[in-house]
C-alpha cells in the first residue's frame, strides 16, 4: 500500500509540471490547428537558458522563470511570426507541411543545443536538490513540491487571462472558429503568432521548473515532445482543463508503470495509453470529465 | 419501376431532425427534382443516400435491393453517382486523371478507363480543357467536372447537388442541355437538388419539396409551384407561378 | 490523331543513363571504401525515402513511424540467426514480409486516423516497438543488439544489391502509379470522402499502398543488418535517425514525385559529410559538428521556399537560382 501510495504522490507531483507543457501544447493546438512537434525542444531551450543562469549567474531556477518566460516567448512569437505563420498562404501537397516545419525546427534547436553545450548530461545541484518532506512514509521531493505549487500559480494566472481580459477572449474565439473571430474584428493572424508564443512561454516555465530534479542534454528535447503530444491527447484536442488531467494521468501512468511493470517500460506506458485514446477515444478524457 | 426508393427515411443529429420521414421514389428514367428551402435536409438526404451518414431510421432501396448498410463505395459500384454542392476536384490531377480515376470504378485497364473519360469529357464539353489542371477551371468547368467524374462510374442513377448554382447565364443553359442530355442519350434517372428555380422547373419530371426535413408537396411542377404551403415556405408569398413556367 | 502507346514501364533516356552509370561506375573509378560506403547509404536512403512517399507523397498518409518497419526488417533478419542460426540472408525475403504484416496491423489501428493524428498515431507506434524490442531481452538480446559476422569485406557486392534492391523500389512505385491503384492513390491523399463517393475502397486503397511500402521499409531493414552486421532497437527503430530523417530525404527531394526521394537521398547524404568531413578538410574542425544541423536549416528553407521539394519545384528552383545570379551580375 505504502508503494502504492507513494507511486500516485510521485506521478501527481511530475504530473503536474506535465499539466502546464499540456496546456501551452493544447493552447498551440486550437489556435493553430497544428502539433507542434518542438514543442520539448523549446522547453529545451528554456532548460539549458536556467542552466547558463544557474551555473554563470548563481540565479536559482525557480526565480529564473522570470527570465526564461519572457526570452522564450519572444523566440517562440519569432518562429510562429517567420517560420511557420507564411506557411498557411502556401499551397503543398500534404496539408501537414506547418507540422513538418515544426519537425524541422526541433531539429535544428536540438543541434544548434548540441553544437553549443555538447551532448553531456547536465544537472543542477542546489541546496534543496536532494531534500525531501514527509508525510508518514511517504517521501515528497521537495524541488518538486516546489515546483507544483508554481504550476499551480501558473495554470491559474492562464486560466485569469483566458477567461478574464479581452486577449483571452480573442485567443477561445479564434481556437473556436477562426472565421468567425475574423468577422468579429479579431486578426487572427496576430493572435495566432501571439499564442504560440503563449503556449512556448508555460512550456518554459515547465523546462526551468524540471531542471533541479531532471537531467539535461539536447536529446531531452524529442522526449519531451512525446510527452507533451501524449498529454494532449489524452486531455481531449483543445481543452485546457482535459490537459491538465491528461498531464496528471501520464504522471501517475510513467511512474505506476515504472513500479509495477519495470522500469524500462515507464515510457512505453504513456504511449500505449495514449495509442488506444488516440484510436478508441478520439475525444480524449475530456469526454469522462465533461469540461 | 421505382429505382431509388426512400421509406421513412430519417437522421437524426442528436436531437436534430435533419431529415424527418421522409418516403420518396424515384421512377426509371425520370428527372425528379428535390426542393426545398436552406437547410431544410436536401444535401443530407443525399448523404445519407450514398452513406455519408449512418441513416437513424428508415431505409434506402435501389433497384428492389435494400442498400441502407452498404458502405459509400459500393454504393457508388452499384450505380449510384453524385456530384457535391461543394466541388471536390482532385485539384493537382488533370481534369482527364480526375475523371478517369472515377472511371477505373468500371474499368481495369489505363487504356480502358481513358477512352471512357474522354468520351465523358466531351459529352460534357470539357474535352478542350482536358490537360489543364483540375484546380485552375473556372467554376462553371469545375461543376461540369464534377458531373463529368460521377458519369464516368457509369451510374444507372445520378444525384446531382447544386449543380447549377453559381453559374452566369450562358454556363446555365449549357448545364441544363447537358443534364438533359444525360437522361434523354445516356438514359441515365436523375435526382437533383437545385435552388434555381428555371434550371427545376425546366428540368424536373417531377417534383419533391421538403421543409424542416420533412416532405411537404410532390407533383408535377405545376402542381407544386401552386401548392401554398411550397410557396408559403419556399418560393415566397409573393411568387407568381406564371412567370416561370414558360421560360 | 496520333495515339501515343503507353508502355508499361515508360523508362525516359535520363533514366538509362543513371542507371548505367550507377552499373558502371564502381568499374571505372577506384572509390575508397569510404565513398562505397556513402554511396550504399544513398542507396538504402532512396528505397527507405521511396517506401514513405509512396504512402506519404501519393496516398496521403504521412507516416511518422517509418522506423518501425525498417527495424521490423531488420530484426526478422537477426532473430532466426539468433536464435536457430538461420542466415540473415533470408531476411531479404522475410523482413519485407514481416514488416507487410505489421504495417496490416498497425494500418488497422491507424487508419481511422486522419491527417495530423495519423503522423501521431504511427509516430507512437514506432515509439513502443522501440521501447519493446528493447525490453524483451528473451527475443531480441535488448539493448546489447544482435551480432552478425558480415560475409564479404569488400564492399562492392553490397552496392550492387543495395543498387538492385533501390532500383526495384523505384521500378514498383513507378508501376503502381501507372495502374488503376496509383490513380486511387492520388484521389485518396487529394479528398478521402470524393474518393469514396467514385465507388473507390478507400481503405483497402490505403492498405495497398501501406503493404507496398512497408514491404519496401522492411527489405531496407533486412538489407542494413546484413550489411553493418550489427543492430540494436536505438539504431533500427530511432524516432529521429530513421522516423524523421525519412521524412526529411522525402520533403526536400518533393513528395509525390517518383525521383524526389532519390535526389533528397543524395542531398542529404552529400550535405551531411561535406560538413562531417569539414569541406574536404578546408574548414576548421568544428565545422564538422554542424553537419546534422545544417541539414536542419536545409530542410526548413526548403519547406518555406519550394514547397514541393527539389524535384516537384525544379522550374521554381532554377528560375530563383537564376533571378539570384542576374542579381548579382547586375550588382
Amino acid at each position: 500500500m505504502d508503494i502504492f501510495l507513494q507511486s500516485l504522490v510521485s506521478g501527481l507531483l511530475i504530473g503536474g509540471l506535465y499539466a502546464i507543457i499540456g496546456i501551452g501544447m493544447t493552447l498551440i493546438m486550437g489556435v493553430l490547428k497544428i502539433i507542434n512537434l518542438a514543442h520539448g525542444q523549446i522547453l529545451m531551450v528554456a532548460m539549458y537558458i536556467t542552466w547558463v543562469l544557474w551555473n554563470f549567474l548563481g540565479i536559482d531556477p525557480y526565480l529564473s522563470i522570470f527570465i526564461t518566460i519572457p526570452l522564450v516567448f519572444v523566440f517562440a512569437e519569432g518562429l510562429s511570426k517567420y517560420l511557420l505563420h507564411p506557411l498557411i498562404e502556401k499551397d503543398s501537397i500534404l496539408p501537414e507541411n506547418q507540422v513538418l516545419m515544426t519537425v524541422g525546427i526541433g531539429m535544428v534547436l536540438v543541434e544548434l543545443a548540441r553544437s553549443i553545450f555538447t551532448s553531456d548530461y547536465r544537472s543542477i545541484q542546489t541546496s534543496y536538490t536532494e531534500k525531501s518532506l514527509y508525510i508518514g512514509k511517504i517521501s515528497l521531493s521537495f524541488p518538486l513540491v516546489i515546483a507544483f505549487i508554481i504550476a499551480i500559480f501558473l495554470t491559474i494566472g492562464l486560466f485569469y487571462l483566458l477567461s478574464k481580459t479581452d486577449l483571452g477572449r480573442s485567443i477561445r474565439a479564434t481556437s473556436q472558429d477562426k472565421f468567425s473571430a475574423t468577422l468579429m474584428g479579431i486578426s487572427a493572424g496576430k493572435i495566432t503568432i501571439l499564442t504560440y508564443g503563449l503556449g512556448s512561454a508555460l512550456d518554459a516555465a515547465a523546462g526551468s521548473l524540471l531542471l533541479p530534479v531532471y537531467y539535461l542534454y539536447p536529446d531531452v528535447g524529442p522526449l519531451f515532445t512525446v510527452k507533451a503530444f501524449v498529454i494532449t491527447i489524452l486531455g481531449g484536442l483543445g481543452s485546457t482543463v482535459g490537459a491538465i488531467a491528461g498531464g496528471l494521468v501520464l504522471g501517475i501512468a510513467e511512474t505506476f508503470g515504472a513500479t509495477y511493470i519495470s522500469s524500462g517500460y515507464r515510457d512505453a506506458t504513456g504511449l500505449v495509453i495514449f495509442l488506444i485514446v488516440l484510436v478508441f477515444f478520439p475525444g480524449g478524457l475530456k469526454r469522462f470529465t465533461k469540461v | 419501376m421505382s429505382i431509388l426508393t426512400l421509406d421513412n427515411l430519417t437522421k437524426n443529429f442528436g436531437g436534430l431532425m435533419a431529415v424527418d420521414h421522409v418516403s420518396l421514389s424515384v421512377e426509371e428514367g425520370e428527372i425528379l427534382g428535390l426542393i426545398g428551402p436552406n437547410g431544410s435536409g436536401k444535401t443530407t438526404i443525399f448523404n445519407l443516400i450514398n452513406q455519408y451518414f449512418p441513416v437513424s431510421e428508415g431505409k434506402v432501396f435501389f433497384n428492389g435491393t435494400d442498400i441502407t448498410h452498404k458502405k459509400t463505395h459500393e454504393i457508388a459500384k452499384i450505380g449510384i453517382g453524385r456530384t457535391f454542392q461543394k466541388v471536390r476536384p482532385l485539384k493537382r490531377l488533370t481534369v482527364e486523371d480526375n475523371v478517369m480515376a472515377a472511371a477505373f470504378a468500371r474499368e481495369s485497364t489505363f487504356a480502358g478507363a481513358r477512352s471512357v473519360a474522354r468520351e465523358v469529357l466531351k459529352f460534357c464539353n470539357l474535352d478542350s480543357s482536358s490537360m489543364l489542371l483540375a484546380g485552375s477551371l473556372p467554376i462553371g468547368g469545375r461543376k461540369r467536372l464534377e458531373i463529368a467524374k460521377a458519369l464516368a462510374t457509369r451510374p444507372k442513377l445520378i444525384l446531382l447537388d447544386e449543380t447549377a448554382a453559381g453559374l452566369n447565364p450562358g454556363e446555365l443553359d449549357e448545364a441544363i442541355g447537358i443534364i438533359k442530355k444525360i437522361r434523354d442519350e445516356l438514359g441515365i434517372t436523375v435526382l437533383i437538388v437545385e435552388h434555381i428555380i428555371k434550371v427545376i422547373m425546366t428540368l424536373s419530371d417531377r417534383i419533391h419539396a421538403i421543409a424542416h426535413g420533412a416532405t411537404i408537396a410532390e407533383g408535377t411542377p405545376e402542381h407544386v409551384a401552386k401548392n401554398p404551403t411550397v410557396i408559403e415556405s419556399y418560393l415566397g408569398s409573393d411568387y407568381n407561378v406564371e412567370d416561370h413556367l414558360n421560360v | 490523331m496520333e495515339e501515343k502507346k503507353t508502355k508499361l514501364l515508360d523508362v525516359s533516356k535520363t533514366e538509362w543513363i543513371i542507371l548505367a552509370s550507377a552499373i558502371v561506375m564502381p568499374f571505372i573509378f577506384d572509390f575508397s571504401p569510404y565513398i562505397q560506403g556513402l554511396l550504399i547509404f544513398i542507396l538504402l536512403w532512396v528505397i527507405l525515402g521511396s517506401s514513405w512517399n509512396l504512402l506519404a507523397g501519393f496516398t496521403g498518409q504521412v507516416s511518422f513511424g517509418h522506423a518501425a518497419f525498417f527495424g521490423m526488417g531488420a530484426y526478422a533478419a537477426a532473430i532466426p540467426m539468433l536464435h536457430f542460426k538461420i542466415s540473415p540472408w533470408w531476411g531479404l525475403l522475410t523482413g519485407g514480409l514481416a514488416a507487410v504484416i505489421l504495417g496490416y496491423l498497425l494500418g488497422v489501428l491507424v487508419f481511422r486516423l486522419r491527417g495530423p493524428y495519423l503522423a501521431l498515431g504511427t509516430l507512437a507506434s514506432g515509439e513502443i516497438l522501440r521501447l519493446v524490442f528493447g525490453e524483451e531481452e528473451w527475443l531480441t538480446n535488448g539493448h546489447v543488439g544482435i551480432l552478425y559476422m558480415t560475409t564479404w569485406v569488400s564492399k562492392y557486392p553490397y552496392y550492387f544489391i543495395a543498387l538492385a534492391l533501390a532500383v526495384c523500389a523505384l521500378i514498383s512505385v513507378k508501376l503502381v502509379m501507372k495502374s488503376k491503384a496509383g490513380f486511387y492513390f492520388l484521389s485518396i491523399r487529394e479528398d478521402e470522402d470524393a474518393a469514396e463517393a467514385l465507388g473507390i475502397d478507400t481503405k483497402k486503397y490505403k492498405n495497398v499502398s501501406m503493404a507496398i511500402s512497408t514491404f519496401w521499409a522492411g527489405t531496407a531493414g533486412a538489407f542494413y543488418m546484413i550489411y553493418m552486421g550489427f543492430i540494436d532497437p536505438e539504431v533500427v527503430f530511432a524516432l529521429h535517425n530513421i522516423s524523421i530523417i525519412t521524412i526529411l530525404v522525402g520533403i526536400i527531394g518533393g513528395v509525390g514525385t517518383i525521383w524526389g526521394p532519390a535526389i533528397g537521398a543524395l542531398i542529404m547524404v552529400f550535405v551531411q559529410e561535406l560538413f562531417r568531413s569539414a569541406i574536404f578538410g578546408i574548414a576548421p574542425q568544428w565545422v564538422s559538428g554542424l553537419h546534422a544541423l545544417i541539414f536542419g536549416v536545409l530542410v526548413i528553407i526548403v519547406i518555406l521556399y519550394l514547397p514541393g521539394g527539389v524535384v516537384g519545384d525544379w522550374k521554381l528552383l532554377l528560375k530563383k537560382l537564376k533571378l539570384s545570379k542576374s542579381l548579382e551580375v547586375s550588382k
